[in-house]
């Protein structure tokens, strides 16, 4: 495989950047735009509305806030991760992988109270043109650091393969698994002020 | 960051837990401020600011752009341009 995709490990000489690299940014632009034009709909919405609830009324910040900081030190152990390949310490990097996978499952089971909350209380999507773009926004959040699981999971376990065949390429996967996941991080530093504190 | 040394990586630890720091004060600075009851213009600026922040902190230390090339530069310039024109449409 390495032989038809070239440059997986090495930069390539135009780019200065390896493919996989290149790639990984091309995807999140379009992620940029998603998300962009999620949030394009929120200011539309809200802006367009005789009357907006606070946030803070309507939603749990102490959870969001606990949220946040779950993502935040998620992203920390995260690049940990792949710091710790690029000392070619591989103990270190399960170590680091595996509390960025509990700590992203975390993040949706906190997710997962707060939404049991509201369908409690009956809140859905249906029910007002905030809690439409509540569940919109935070929802597709939620997927995405779902996804973002799937992926470190993957190269916690069979994935990890590659670093005895090819160290260098799998350091450059974990690298790029990370770029994702501080996106996703990333989206939620936006949205949290955005939801639930304005 | 292909060509890091070990050294280097270790700098880059101690700077990734310095950005964790700041990261978690201001979300903390973030959630105080929203219970002073600020004006609603006031308020927006100051968590969009502080979200600003928080934001580039993660995509220049933890993304690496402080150290990446041109060409990611050149795709995110191209995007930011989208994004913009994506949310001035709601006023147009």
């Amino acid at each position: 495989m390495s032989e038809l995709i070239r440059y997986i490990s090495k930069p390539h000489p135009i780019t200065g950047v390896t493919n996989s690299k290149l790639g990984t940014w091309c995807f999140l632009a379009s992620e940029v735009m998603l998300f962009g034009g999620l949030f394009s709909a929120y200011i539309l919405l809200r802006t367009g509305a005789s009357v907006w609830p606070r946030g803070s009324e309507l939603l749990n910040v102490p959870l969001a806030t606990l949220n946040t900081l779950i993502l935040i030190t998620s992203s920390v152990t995260m690049v940990m991760s792949w710091a710790s390949l690029a000392m070619k310490d591989f103990s270190k990097y399960r170590l680091y992988m595996g509390l960025t996978i509990l700590l992203g499952l975390s993040f949706l089971v906190v997710k997962s109270f707060e939404y049991g909350h509201k369908f409690e209380h009956h809140h859905f999507p249906s029910t007002s043109t905030f809690y439409a773009i509540y569940f919109t926004l935070t929802g597709l959040h939620g997927l995405h650091v779902l996804a973002g699981i799937i992926a470190n999971t993957y190269f916690l376990f069979p994935g990890s393969a590659l670093w005895k065949k090819e160290p260098e390429q799998f350091t450059g996967r974990i690298e790029c698994a990370g770029l994702y996941w501080h996106f996703v991080d990333l989206v939620w530093i936006f949205l949290f002020p955005a939801l639930y504190l304005l | 960051m292909e060509s890091a040394s070990h050294d280097e990586i270790k700098r880059h630890v101690k700077i990734y837990i310095c950005v964790f720091a700041a990261l978690a004060f201001l979300t903390v600075v973030t959630v105080m401020v929203s219970y002073l009851r600020l004006p609603m213009h006031k308020a927006i600026a100051i968590a969009l600011v502080i979200a600003s922040i928080k934001g580039s902190l993660v995509a220049a230390f933890f993304m690496h752009l402080i150290s990446e090339k041109k060409i990611i530069f050149s795709i995110l310039i191209l995007t930011f341009v989208f994004v913009a024109v994506l949310l001035l449409v709601p006023s147009l």
